[in-house]
């Protein structure tokens, strides 16, 4: 295949009579990193969701490493996906939420075990050992026998982030990592996300951190009202945007 | 200014304040004080308890009317009663409420039906209904369902394709029936409460784990069931101990081998009434007291990661303590609002 990871194809989507995609066309490159902004309401997280089919689209096409997620192409009709192909899919897809949804009875370890043991059936002894070396790379190897509720907001986004690595994921999809979080704990979480794009991860990463989308991003996307209104390199678009929408959103939040 | 608190000056003495006074308190404590020692004293002196009677000998060379023999087998039919019972309710329950909550509308509706049809009927009415069922059919049997009809269409008469078959009235003598009637209405009941539990875990724990990959079925049974087991353990602690009592229902079946028609037969035996029931209060106490401790431990076990009942506790002292009393020390300014 190429070197495509994630390729939308004129994605639509609608809740009921409201559409909240009109149209989203976007390509990332394996190892990239992209940024979406946009204010709230603009459609970037149903985009994201999208993506690994927690929400069903209603026309376009999404690739993920060339293939069509969702859906069967057979003889130019799509066929629905069974649950159990669609579970496959979202396996190489990792995604961190903007609430964490850590399982809360489950220790910091079994959370971060979970998914591998169950899904992929792989040893447990293995998956521990996986597991125990994904958190101390997020810095939170002491806190693998405590509960979700006893960590701060921060710590408990870093285990999200260790979790959906655990199942080795070709793709990260960020939803606002860091929008629940207290100011100072902004930090550490966009630093285990920065060192995981130095790794070559591609990551899909909707945020209001414009420093970080400056930094680390390879590309940024600006959508607003369902639609992609600018695209780029993030210095350009961040710098000199073109369009008066882009302006006065950047305007705002810089 | 900072620095000066934090390194010029020495920590003031801690305080101790007098605590508010309740005196409506004392008040309360001296007049159930009273009560009690005057119901003591009505129990004690009063020779028609008859305590003999139930604890020593009900006659000569006879145990206590708490442990003849009857009575004991009848203990152990009550608590088998309701742990089939439940076992019936608890599982069919959770079957209902799954399909009660699936987007398929024959399955919700099916289970919207059952859940209707076994809260509105009484479950002595039902006890009494599963007891008589054999006048409608005399033999109950597994095997091709509408076997007759089927023969029928294609002109064989008294097609039988059933693979066994057993007598309506040995199948539901007694015991097989209260449990039924009992577990049946139970399954109505837990259905309501575990569709609770389930609707109150939070979505986005359902939406990361098929992130992740589970399947639905994995979803359910390792992330939100367990979760939802918290909202479902302490109303389950009542339906059992309700059950506990209501398996004195199936008398009327009838069952024999359950506690309360043993000990009713010793009054009518011996004429002697109360001191029957209350051997009677005494037992299903007893029962209850130790399902309550089970409780306690279950509840523990699912509220792993929480420390729920801690936190529920403090906000009802801290509560209090907002109301002006207390021997909660609160971290916030005062606590004297209002």
């Amino acid at each position: 295949m190429t070197d495509e990871m994630v390729r939308a194809d004129n994605v639509h989507k609608s809740f009921g009579s409201l559409e909240v995609l009109k149209g989203i066309d976007l390509v990332v490159k394996q190892g990239e990193v992209s940024c979406v902004l946009g204010p709230s309401g603009s459609g970037k997280s149903t985009f994201l969701r999208c993506i690994n089919h927690l929400e069903k689209i209603n026309a376009g096409r999404i690739f993920v490493d060339g293939d069509l997620i969702g859906y069967r192409e057979r003889g130019g009709k799509l066929h629905e996906l069974k649950e159990r192909e669609v579970a496959a899919q979202r396996r190489a897809i990792g995604m961190v939420f903007q609430r964490f949804n850590l399982f809360p009875h489950m220790t910091v370890l079994q959370n971060v075990m979970e998914a591998p043991c169950r899904v992929k059936r792989e040893s447990k002894s293995e998956v521990r050992d996986r597991a125990v070396a994904l958190l101390d790379r997020v810095g939170l190897g002491e806190k693998k026998d405590s509960y979700p509720a006893q960590l701060s907001g921060g710590q408990q986004q870093r285990v999200a982030i260790a979790r959906a690595l655990a199942m080795r994921p070709k793709l990260m999809l960020f939803d606002e990592p860091t929008s629940a979080l207290d100011p100072e704990l902004v930090g550490e979480v966009l630093d285990v996300m920065k060192d995981l794009a130095r790794d070559g991860m591609t990551m899909i990463v909707v945020t209001h951190e414009i420093g970080f989308a400056r930094e680390v991003g390879d590309s940024l996307i600006f959508m607003d009202g369902g639609v992609v209104v600018e695209q780029g390199p993030p210095r350009e678009v961040i710098g000199n945007p073109q369009q008066e929408r882009t302006k006065a959103f950047l305007s705002k939040v810089l | 200014m900072t620095t000066e608190t934090q390194s010029g000056r020495a920590r003031p003495e801690a305080i101790k304040a007098v605590p508010v006074r309740h005196p409506g308190r004392w008040v309360a404590i001296a007049v159930l004080a009273v009560l009690a020692a005057m119901f003591l004293h009505l129990v004690l002196t009063n020779d028609r308890f008859n305590w003999r009677f139930i604890f020593v000998t009900m006659g000569e060379g006879k145990r206590g009317a708490m442990f003849t023999g009857p009575v004991l087998e009848g203990l152990r039919g009550t608590l088998l009663l309701t742990v089939v019972a439940m076992l019936i309710g608890v599982g069919l329950g959770i079957v209902l409420a799954i399909m009660r909550l699936s987007t398929n509308p024959v399955l919700s509706g099916v289970a919207f039906v059952y859940t209707w049809v076994f809260r509105a009927v009484p479950r002595l009415v039902l006890a009494i209904l599963f007891g008589n069922l054999g006048i409608l059919w005399e033999r109950i049997g597994l095997g091709l369902p509408f076997d007759r009809q089927i023969g029928n269409l294609f002109g064989i008469h008294d097609l039988n394709a059933q693979f066994y078959s057993i007598k309506a009235t040995d199948l539901l003598s007694g015991f097989l029936a209260g449990a039924l009637a009992l577990g049946l209405s139970e399954a109505a009941y837990m259905a309501e409460i575990v569709r609770a539990g389930i609707q109150s875990v939070d979505e986005g724990q359902s939406e990361a784990a098929a992130a992740l990959g589970l399947a639905r079925g994995q979803v359910l049974r390792r992330i939100v069931l367990p979760q939802a087991m918290r909202v479902i353990v302490p109303p389950t602690g009542n339906e059992t101990i309700a059950m506990v009592k209501d398996t004195s229902l199936v008398a009327f079946v009838p069952v024999s081998f359950e506690l309360f028609f043993q000990l009713q037969a010793i009054s009518s035996r011996t004429f002697i009434v109360l001191p029957v029931l209350i051997a009677a209060c005494l037992w299903y106490l007893i029962i209850c007291s130790v399902l309550m401790v089970v409780q306690f431990f279950v509840e523990r076990h699912f509220s792993r990661g929480y420390g729920t009942a801690g936190k529920a506790r403090m906000r009802l002292s801290g509560l209090s303590a907002e109301q002006g009393g207390g021997a909660v020390p609160t971290s916030g300014p005062g606590g004297a609002g209002a």
